[in-house]
């Protein structure tokens, strides 16, 4: 499977992350380019989600720069990272249990929301328009993810397999250009894991949003992703199309190293 | 230079206290992740039963000697701090267990108001002396290395010398014995404590017994020194900003935190108070704390925490 | 059988994003609140009004407020106290000190310069969570506590270091009687609620219980810490400070700083947390719990005590309160730690499928 990509518009260069003495991150390099799906995997503890929280300003690494549409930063922050157009769904949940499933994916449209304090707390027009507005088209992305039965339903009390789904729309909510999964798979049956391929490639080619995803079911990575990249003890092992690290011997003798 | 050390001294042993009913505190929160709001509820009703059963007991039983009815007293008063924790992890611990804090802090609040209510309903709430025998007259020390020599409280040496008896004894409760480790076990992970066969409910009734014994020497000589009324269950509220100092994990950072906000205090009463008024000497303490929160949040000897996503 | 939403379709969004959108409690609500004006001034004496009414209204209002910070934005804090001071402080500053400015003016620059105060010790929220906030804040109060004491400017150099204030009037209308102060404060507290519920079911409201429940997720969905807490800070101390300027001029009428000690900071945590945590109707709930409750005891001990044939002393009476008062607290946070507003909420829900339940 080869399709035609955009131009690059991420770049990590060189970037390395210890926690204390404990090198999460070794001088990794690797880059993203417009409208693909860009898979990285490894063993456990090889630094993906470490990866994934570079990336969008969580770790701050102690070595190296990302480079975003041209523009270098050396400290990401969350907040700038989502500002540029960068969401992310969570390995371990992390919706807002407190909240019903609408206003979670509507906090995903806060940073389009212009109304202030004050407007907001008199439901003053331009707030009460706004926040129709926005309801809206977070009704477009439950009926998209077709959650429309639980959506005043806490998603404390959702199944699992459901707050994946709510994870997902909450990223998706933003409008990202960008869009980091973090094992958006893991814990979930055969036919969970196709609703959600479905999704996964649905978002990619209806709305042309780049996808960096971590995932451990290599049939699946295999499959949907168009380039991926291989990390073991927080270094980078391998990376390319897919068939080109399937057949790379020291990605097989690192990671699939049981099979043989 | 002398006035400068005796403040400093005085600032110590006040701290000395204070590190005395933060343990209390640290104790219990490492334990049980429970922030204990009754602590100084504990010493009041620790140091009201001993004010009460020394006086009591030579009418009971015709006892003549002072030390044999303090020393009755304090049996018995260790008693009722073993039975109130018994009751409270009873009544309410075992049935809070996995509430967050808030809900938990709440209820330490609750059992204070009970606390108080039942210690004065029972000893009366006037204000009573405890008499444990301590030396009460200063003595005059370094005469020859210091111009004036330095005035210091025979009483407050002792004081300190029981605590710190009491923390080392402590230390090895923790460090040396089966039920130590097992406490220090479940202070890490409840969880994981409880699956390898830990009893957690008879771990918080030890760890309860034990604030308890620490309320009850913290309420004696507090008491011994100032009298027992009801404004000693305000020093948990004294004792907060220590804990936050020292860290809320750490039974060495209760201590050291005790010892600077003793010292912190004195200082300040002493040297700043006649510049913006008196009576500086609690919020001082808080805004040191607040200070240090806002440059090393974990405090100075607590875990620092890591947020993992 | 009358409390159903059947045949109640809505057919726009706007429809269902109503503050009360089922029909029914639409009326109720408009029902209690004509009751409140109409019928209450009507039929209750004057000691209802000042005993139980008055308190019950503003402390309803300060419940609020620190509902909007804790139970929203899950910022524990122990100062309420402090910032219900700095507003009565302010109010009566501005009051004495400017010459014919509105009195309803001087209460909400009371409530703002409570709130700038909130937004200084709110700082550390952004280093500190949970529990060591809550001693943070304790900080503000023991710090308010000595500058009202002990700084002669913030009581008009009041020899006794009490302040008092007379002859409120808005407009045209005095407020003497009691039915007038009751009317008042339900006036401004029926405004300042919808205000709460309007932010709490917008944008910013869901920023606060966003960094409440998660805020490393908050963050990285792009809703900055420091303003969504610093916020929270500000707003929940309007209000606490609005609350507590009505509760000095209104309420009190003249007063020192020991009536916003930091027992009244627990008072507040207690109304909120038996009432309902993040509940706008929880803050109504506890605040008339923890209101109503020591009078009750008060009234009924005695009268238990002379059936059995004891005779409760004043003291006896007043050790007792405490002790119930503990004990109920403790065995509300075991039955419902979800306040009174969850029990309320799984009644109506039962309610609604009443009476075939399955």
């Amino acid at each position: 499977m080869s399709r035609e990509f955009g131009e690059l518009i991420l770049d990590l260069q060189n970037v390395s992350l210890a926690f204390g003495g404990v090198k999460a991150l070794t001088d990794i390099s690797f880059d993203v380019r417009e409208h693909e799906i860009r898979a990285i995997i490894g063993p456990n503890g090889a630094g993906k989600s470490s990866m994934l929280n570079v990336i969008n300003g969580v770790y701050r690494p102690q070595q190296g720069e990302i480079i975003l549409r041209g523009q270098h930063f050396t400290r990401m922050n969350p907040y700038k990272a989502a500002c540029a157009g960068i969401s992310r769904t969570f390995q371990n949940i992390a919706l807002f249990k407190g909240m019903s499933v609408i206003d979670n994916l509507m906090t995903g449209r806060n940073l389009k929301i212009r109304s202030n304090l004050l407007q907001q707390a008199f439901w003053w027009g331009p707030a009460r328009r706004e926040e129709l507005a926005h309801r809206a088209r977070v009704e477009e992305v439950i009926d998209f993810l077709e959650i429309q039965h639980i959506r005043k339903t806490p998603v404390g009390r959702l199944p699992y397999g459901l707050q994946k789904r709510v994870d997902l729309g909450r990223a998706l909510a933003m409008e990202p250009s960008i869009l980091l999964l973090d094992e958006p798979m893991a814990g979930m049956n055969v036919e969970e894991k196709q609703d959600m391929c479905r999704f996964i490639l649905d978002v990619n080619d209806q709305f042309g949003t780049t996808i960096v995803l971590i995932e451990h079911d290599m049939g699946v990575v295999m499959d949907i992703s168009d380039r991926v990249v291989v990390l073991d003890y927080g270094r980078k092992i391998g990376d390319g199309v897919p068939d080109a690290v399937r057949t790379n011997p020291e990605v097989i003798s690192a990671y699939l190293g049981a099979s043989h | 230079m002398g006035f400068f050390i005796e403040t400093l001294i005085g600032g110590l042993m006040a701290g000395m206290l204070y590190s005395l009913v933060a343990l209390g505190f640290v104790l219990i929160f490492k334990a049980s992740g429970v922030f204990n709001f009754a602590q100084g509820a504990m010493v009041l009703f620790a140091a009201l039963a001993m004010a009460r059963f020394s006086a009591w007991v030579p009418e009971w039983l015709g006892v003549d000697s002072r030390l044999l009815a303090n020393g009755i007293a304090f049996v018995l008063s260790g008693a009722l701090m073993f039975a109130v924790a018994w009751l409270i992890e009873r009544l309410v611990l075992r049935h809070l267990v996995n509430q967050d804090g808030a809900t938990l802090l709440m209820a330490t609040l609750g059992i204070a108001y009970v606390l108080e209510g039942v210690g004065s309903s029972i000893f009366g709430s006037d204000i009573y002396k405890i008499d444990v025998g301590m030396p009460k007259e200063p003595v005059m020390i370094l005469e020859e290395s210091i111009e004036g020599g330095l005035l210091i409280n025979r009483e407050d040496f002792v004081a300190a010398l029981i605590a710190a008896l009491l923390v080392s004894l402590l230390w090895l409760f923790f460090q040396k014995t089966a039920t130590g480790r097992a406490l220090r076990a479940v202070a890490d992970d409840h969880q994981a404590a409880q699956s390898i066969g830990i009893p957690l409910n008879r771990i918080w009734v030890i760890v309860w017994c034990v604030a308890g014994l620490v309320a009850l020497v913290a309420g004696i000589i507090w008491g011994s020194k100032l009298g027992v009324q009801f404004s000693l269950a305000t020093v948990a509220l004294r004792a907060l900003p220590v804990v936050i100092l020292g860290g809320l994990t750490s039974i060495p950072g209760a201590i050291i935190g005790g010892l600077i906000i003793g010292v912190g205090e004195k200082l300040s009463e002493v040297y700043l108070g006649p510049f913006i008024g008196g009576g500086i000497e609690i919020w001082f303490a808080y805004q040191l704390a607040l200070v240090f929160l806002l440059f090393r949040p974990q405090g100075l000897f607590g875990e620092k925490i890591i947020d993992r996503v | 059988m009358l409390y159903r939403e059947n045949g109640q379709f809505k057919t726009s969004y706007a429809a269902d994003q109503q503050i009360f959108a089922i029909a029914q409690d639409r009326w109720a609500i408009l029902a209690i609140i004509v009751f409140a004006l109409v019928g209450v001034p009507l039929l209750v004496d004057e000691y209802l009004f000042r005993a139980i009414l008055i308190p019950f209204l503003i402390l309803s209002l300060a419940a609020l407020g620190v509902n909007i910070l804790v139970g929203y934005c899950g910022q524990i804090t122990l100062g309420a106290g402090a910032f219900m001071a700095v507003g009565a402080y302010a109010a009566y500053n501005f009051h004495i000190r400017i010459d014919g400015l509105p009195l309803l003016v001087s209460f909400l620059l009371g409530g703002c310069t409570a709130a700038a105060v909130g937004i200084v010790f709110g700082i550390p929220s952004l280093r500190v969570r949970g529990l060591y906030l809550a001693v943070a804040t304790l900080a503000a109060q023991f710090f308010t506590d000595w500058v009202f004491l002990r700084v002669p400017w913030f009581t008009n150099n009041a020899s006794s270091g009490s302040v008092s204030v007379a002859n409120l009037q808005i407009l045209s209308w005095r407020i003497e009687t009691p039915v007038d102060k009751y009317l008042l404060c339900l006036t401004i507290l029926v405004v300042f609620a919808l205000l709460a519920k309007n932010m709490t079911r917008c944008a910013i409201g869901r920023q606060w219980m966003a960094i409440r429940d998660m805020d490393v997720a908050a963050e990285v969905i792009g809703i900055r810490p420091l303003f969504a807490k610093l916020s929270a800070f500000a707003v929940s101390s309007f209000f606490v400070g609005t609350a507590g300027a009505l509760w000095g001029f209104v309420h009190l009428a003249s007063w020192e700083p020991a009536a916003f000690s930091v027992d009244r900071s627990f008072q507040l945590l207690f109304m909120v947390i038996i009432g309902g945590l993040g509940s706008i109707m929880g803050s109504f709930f506890g605040a008339a719990f923890i209101v109503i409750l020591p009078i009750a005891l008060n009234q009924f001990l005695p009268a238990i005590g002379s059936v059995f044939g004891v005779s409760i002393s004043t003291a006896g009476v007043s050790h007792a309160e405490l002790i119930i008062f503990g004990a109920l607290i403790i065995f509300f946070l075991i039955k419902e730690p979800h306040g009174i507003a969850r029990m309320w909420s799984t009644g109506k829900e039962k309610l609604r499928l009443w009476p075939f339940p399955h």
